[in-house]
C-alpha cells in the first residue's frame, strides 16, 4: 500500500511538474503576475510529493518489503540499518529517484529562497526547471519504475552488493548529485536569461550563489568518491580516469569555469554570452554523465544496444535539452549586448586565460571519455583511452593553469600590472622555491616532474597566502592596521584564497602520494617480517569471525617504527556465501598526513598471505585539499554581497539565496 | 553519480572470476630495473575483459597471463617499443591504453590542442572586435587647425 502512495505520489509529482512548466512560463510571456505566482507554491508541493515518493521507496528499505522488486534485488533483511537506507540508490531506479528529488529539492528552495529574484526571472527558472523534472520523472515512470510488485515475493532479499556496503555509499552519490543536479538551476537561470533576452551583472549575482553550491558539492563529492575508491579497491590508486569517474569531472571543470567568467559578469558585466554558454554546458555535461552512467553504454556498446529503452531515453531528453538550449543560444545570443571593456592583462584577462585552459582541459576529458564510444558505435574500431593519454593531454594543460593561478587575483580591474603583481608574489616565489629544495634534499628526487609538481602545489598555497597579506597591507602598514583590514575584507576575498590554497594541498597530494610512495608486493608466513619506508610489518596471525552475511579472515600486522610498537593493523578478506563472492578490506594507518595501506591477497592453506602494502606520503592531503577547496566556496558563499543582491531585497530582513549551502 | 562504485562493483565482478591478484610475488622479476620497467609498461596496457583497468591493477586472469608474456619478452631482451608491438599483433590497439596517432584516432588526439587554439582566437578576435584599433594620429596640417580651432583664432 505504502509503495502504492508513492507510486501514486510520483505521477501527481508530474502533473504539477507540468502545470509548473506550463503556468506560469505562459504567465511570463503574457507579463501575467498571478500566473507568474503560480511557479513557487507549485515548486514547493512538487518536492513535497517527491518526497513523499522517496520516503515510500525508503520505508519499503527500511521495513524490508520483499514484494517491492527493487527491494528485493538490493537489500537483505539482515542488513544493518545505514545500508537498508543507502541500498535505496544503490542500484538504477532508486538513485533516478534520489536524482528527481534533489532536482525538485533545489527547485523548491529557488521558490523559497529566491526573494530577491524579479517574480519574472524566478518563474521562468522555475518553469525551464520543471521542464527537467517532466523529463526525468517520465523517465521514471516508463522505464525505471522502483515501485513494481512481485507476484510471489521472496522470504529473503537478494543482498546488497557488497563492494556498496560501505560508508562510502551514504556520503558519495548524495553530494555527487547535488553537484549534477545543482547545475541545473544555472541552467535554468540561462535559458530564462536567453527566453527574457535580458542579462546584466545582477542576473550573474543571482545565478551565482547556486553555482557555488553546486560546485562545492560536486568538489566533495568527486573527492569523496575518490578517497572510496582508494581504500576499497585495494591497490592504492585515486583516480582512474575512469569513464564514470570522468562523468563527474566534466560538470566540475565546466562548472568552475563558470564560478570564474561569472565573476567577471558580475563585476564587471563582461563575458556575459560565454558566461550564459558555460551555463548550458555545465549541465549538458551533468546530463552526459547521467547518459554514461545509466544507459549500460559504458559496460558495452552492445549491452547499450541489446536493452536500449533506457539509454535511448535518455538520449532522446539529452538531444532535446542540450539541443534546445543551444539552439535558443544561437538565436538569441546575438541581442545580448556586449559589456565592460578591459585590457590583455588585467584580472579580466586572467580569467578569459583560465577560462579557456580549463575548457581545453574539459574537451580534454569529453573527448577521451566518448570518442572511443563513438568510434566503435560508427566504425566498430575499438580502441582504449586511459591514464597514459590523459596525462599527456590533460596535464600540460592543468600546468600552466596552476602556475598563473596566484598571478590573477594579484591583477586590478581593467587594466592591470604583471609586473607589479609579480613582484608582489615574489616573497612567495622564493620561499616556495625553497621549501621545494628543503623537500627534494630530504625526501629525494624520484623525478624531475614530481619535485615541480610540489612546487606548483606549494605555489598555489603561498600565492594565495601572498593575495590575503597585499590586501590587508601587511608589512607596509602597522599590524593594527591590517588587522582592521583583514576583518573589513569581504569573505569571497578569503574564500578564493581558501579555494586556491585548497586546490595546491590536493596538488602536493597527488604528486607526493604517486611519486614518492614505496610499495611491496610478498607473500608472507606468519611470523615474517617486511619492511616499508622505515615501517617493520610483522604477520602476527589470523582471526576468523563470522559476520552477518559473510566469513571473515582478519591478518594482524604489528607494525614497527624505530624499534617501538606503533600499532596493530587489521586487513582482512570476507567471503559472502549468498553472493559467492569475496572482497578484500584494506587496512588504513595515518600517520600525520600519511598514510600506511595494507591488502591482502589469496590466503593459502598453510598461513602464506599475498601481501601488498603501501606507504602514500602526505596522500590524506589529496582529500583535504578538496576540503578546504569547498570551504572557501563556502565562505564564498557566506559573503554578504551575495546574499543581499539587488538593493530592493537589501530592505527585507530575511536572507534570500544562500540556503543550499546549509 | 552513484553508479561509479557500481560500476566498479560490476568491473569487480567481471575481475574476480579468478582468484589471481594484481601483481603476484611470484610473477615479479629477479632483476629490479627489468621488474621496473614491466611495471611501467603494464600500467600502459589494458585488461582487456575488464571496465577500464590497467593489466597492472586488474585481479583478471587474462591481466596475469599478459604480465607473466611481458616479462618474458622483457627478459628475452626485448626492448619496450617490441614488447609493445608484440603485444599489439597479438591482441590489437585495444591492448593500448594511449591509442597510437593514425587516421582513426586523429580526432581524439587533435581536440585539445585544437580548443586551446581556438580559445586563443576567440579570445583574441573577441578582443579585437570591442577594442578597435587607435584612430590615426593627425598629421600636421591637422594639427595647427585643431589648434587654431580651440584657440579661436580665425
Amino acid at each position: 500500500m505504502i509503495a502504492e502512495l508513492g507510486h501514486f505520489a510520483l505521477v501527481l509529482a508530474l502533473g504539477l511538474a507540468i502545470i509548473q512548466g506550463g503556468v506560469p512560463f505562459y504567465g511570463a510571456l503574457r507579463n501575467d503576475e498571478r500566473l507568474e505566482a503560480v511557479a513557487a507554491p507549485a515548486a514547493l508541493t512538487q518536492f513535497l510529493l517527491v518526497g513523499l515518493s522517496f520516503a515510500a521507496l525508503m520505508h519499503a528499505y527500511v521495513v524490508s518489503d520483499f514484494s517491492v522488486l527493487n527491494v528485493a534485488e538490493n537489500s537483505n533483511s539482515n542488513l544493518p540499518l545505514l545500508y537498508k537506507i543507502t541500498g535505496v540508490w544503490s542500484n538504477h531506479e532508486g538513485s533516478m529517484l534520489l536524482w528527481v528529488l534533489i532536482l525538485a529539492l533545489f527547485g523548491a528552495l529557488v521558490a523559497a529562497f529566491g526573494n530577491n529574484l524579479p517574480i519574472k526571472l524566478k518563474a521562468l527558472v522555475l518553469s525551464v526547471q520543471a521542464w527537467t523534472a517532466i523529463a526525468f520523472l517520465i523517465f521514471i515512470l516508463a522505464t525505471s519504475n522502483p515501485f513494481l510488485r512481485l507476484d510471489t515475493p521472496p522470504l529473503e532479499g537478494q543482498d546488497l552488493n557488497p563492494v556498496l556496503e560501505d560508508i562510502g555509499l551514504a556520503i558519495h552519490p548524495p553530494l555527487l548529485y547535488l553537484g549534477y543536479v545543482g547545475c541545473s538551476i544555472s541552467f535554468a537561470f540561462a535559458v530564462a536569461a536567453l527566453i527574457e533576452g535580458r542579462i546584466d551583472a545582477a542576473w550573474a549575482r543571482w545565478a551565482r550563489p547556486w553555482t557555488l553550491a553546486a560546485w562545492m558539492f560536486l568538489t566533495v563529492g568527486i573527492a569523496m568518491g575518490s578517497y572510496w575508491a582508494y581504500y576499497t579497491l585495494g591497490w592504492g590508486g585515486f583516480w582512474f580516469w575512469d569513464p564514470v569517474e570522468n562523468a563527474s569531472l566534466m560538470p566540475w571543470l565546466a562548472a568552475t569555469a563558470l564560478l570564474h567568467s561569472a565573476v567577471v559578469m558580475e563585476k564587471r558585466d563582461a563575458l556575459k554570452i560565454w558566461t550564459i554558454l558555460l551555463a548550458i554546458l555545465a549541465f549538458s555535461l551533468s546530463l552526459v554523465g547521467t547518459f554514461l552512467v545509466r544507459s549500460g553504454v559504458l559496460t558495452s556498446v552492445h549491452s547499450f544496444a541489446s536493452d536500449p529503452t533506457r539509454g535511448i531515453f535518455i538520449l532522446v531528453i539529452l538531444c532535446i535539452f542540450i539541443g534546445g538550449a543551444l539552439t535558443l543560444f544561437a538565436w538569441r545570443a546575438g541581442t545580448l549586448a556586449p559589456g565592460g571593456l578591459f585590457a590583455p592583462i588585467s584580472r579580466e584577462g586572467a580569467l578569459v586565460l583560465n577560462n579557456i585552459l580549463l575548457s581545453a582541459a574539459a574537451a580534454t576529458v569529453i573527448v577521451g571519455t566518448l570518442y572511443p564510444l563513438a568510434l566503435e558505435t560508427l566504425t566498430g574500431i575499438k580502441i582504449s583511452v586511459g591514464a597514459p593519454f590523459f596525462n599527456l593531454t590533460f596535464v600540460p594543460l592543468v600546468v600552466p593553469l596552476l602556475f598563473i593561478m596566484p598571478f590573477g587575483p594579484m591583477l586590478a580591474w581593467k587594466r592591470g600590472d604583471i609586473y607589479a603583481a609579480a613582484q608582489r608574489l615574489m616573497l612567495a616565489f622564493g620561499i616556495t622555491l625553497a621549501a621545494d629544495v628543503v623537500i627534494a634534499d630530504i625526501a629525494g628526487v624520484p623525478s624531475a616532474f614530481s619535485i615541480f609538481g610540489i612546487w606548483l602545489g606549494l605555489w598555489l598555497v603561498g600565492g594565495a597566502i601572498s593575495e590575503i597579506a597585499f590586501r590587508v597591507k601587511l608589512g607596509t602598514t602597522p599590524l593594527a592596521e591590517s588587522w582592521r583590514r583583514a576583518i573589513g575584507l569581504p569573505r569571497s576575498a578569503f574564500g578564493t584564497a581558501l579555494a586556491h590554497a585548497g586546490l595546491g594541498l590536493t596538488v602536493i597530494g597527488i604528486i607526493a602520494a604517486t611519486t614518492w610512495g614505496a610499495e611491496s608486493i610478498r607473500s608472507m608466513k606468519p611470523g615474517e617480517t617486511l619492511e616499508l619506508s622505515g615501517y617493520a610489518l610483522t604477520l602476527d596471525g589470523f582471526v576468523q569471525h563470522h559476520g552477518p552475511e559473510y566469513d571473515e579472515t582478519t591478518v594482524r600486522f604489528s607494525v614497527r617504527h624505530g624499534g617501538a610498537l606503533s600499532g596493530i593493523m587489521e586487513p582482512s578478506k570476507r567471503t559472502y556465501a549468498d553472493r559467492q563472492t569475496s572482497t578484500s578490506e584494506a587496512a588504513l594507518k595515518t600517520v600525520w598526513l600519511s598514510q600506511l595501506y595494507i591488502s591482502l591477497g589469496d590466503i593459502a592453506a598453510d598461513g602464506t598471505t599475498t601481501v601488498r602494502v603501501y606507504w602514500k606520503p602526505v596522500v590524506t592531503l589529496t582529500w583535504l585539499g578538496a576540503i578546504v577547496m569547498a570551504l572557501g566556496g563556502l565562505m564564498s558563499l557566506s559573503d554578504r554581497r551575495l546574499r543581499v543582491g539587488i538593493p530592493k531585497s537589501a530592505r527585507r530582513s530575511s536572507p534570500p539565496a544562500v540556503a543550499p549551502a546549509e | 553519480m552513484s553508479a561509479r562504485r557500481i560500476a566498479a562493483a560490476l568491473a569487480l565482478a567481471l575481475c574476480l572470476a579468478g582468484s589471481a591478484q594484481a601483481v603476484e610475488p611470484g610473477e615479479m622479476l629477479k632483476d629490479p630495473v627489468l621488474e621496473a620497467r614491466a611495471r611501467v609498461l603494464s600500467a600502459e596496457l589494458r585488461c582487456m575483459v575488464c571496465q577500464n583497468q590497467s593489466i597492472d591493477d586488474s585481479e583478471a586472469p587474462l591481466a596475469a597471463d599478459i604480465r607473466v608474456l611481458l616479462r618474458q619478452r622483457l627478459e628475452a631482451g626485448d626492448s619496450d617499443q617490441q614488447v609493445l608491438d608484440f603485444l599489439v599483433a597479438r591482441y590489437g590497439e585495444f591492448i593500448l591504453l594511449k591509442p597510437p596517432v593514425n587516421w582513426d584516432t586523429l580526432i581524439l588526439w587533435a581536440v585539445p590542442p585544437l580548443v586551446l587554439i581556438a580559445g586563443g582566437l576567440a579570445a583574441f578576435y573577441g578582443y579585437r572586435r570591442r577594442n578597435p584599433a587607435e584612430p590615426t594620429p593627425l598629421d600636421a596640417g591637422e594639427q595647427e587647425a585643431l589648434r587654431r580651432l580651440l584657440s579661436g583664432q580665425p
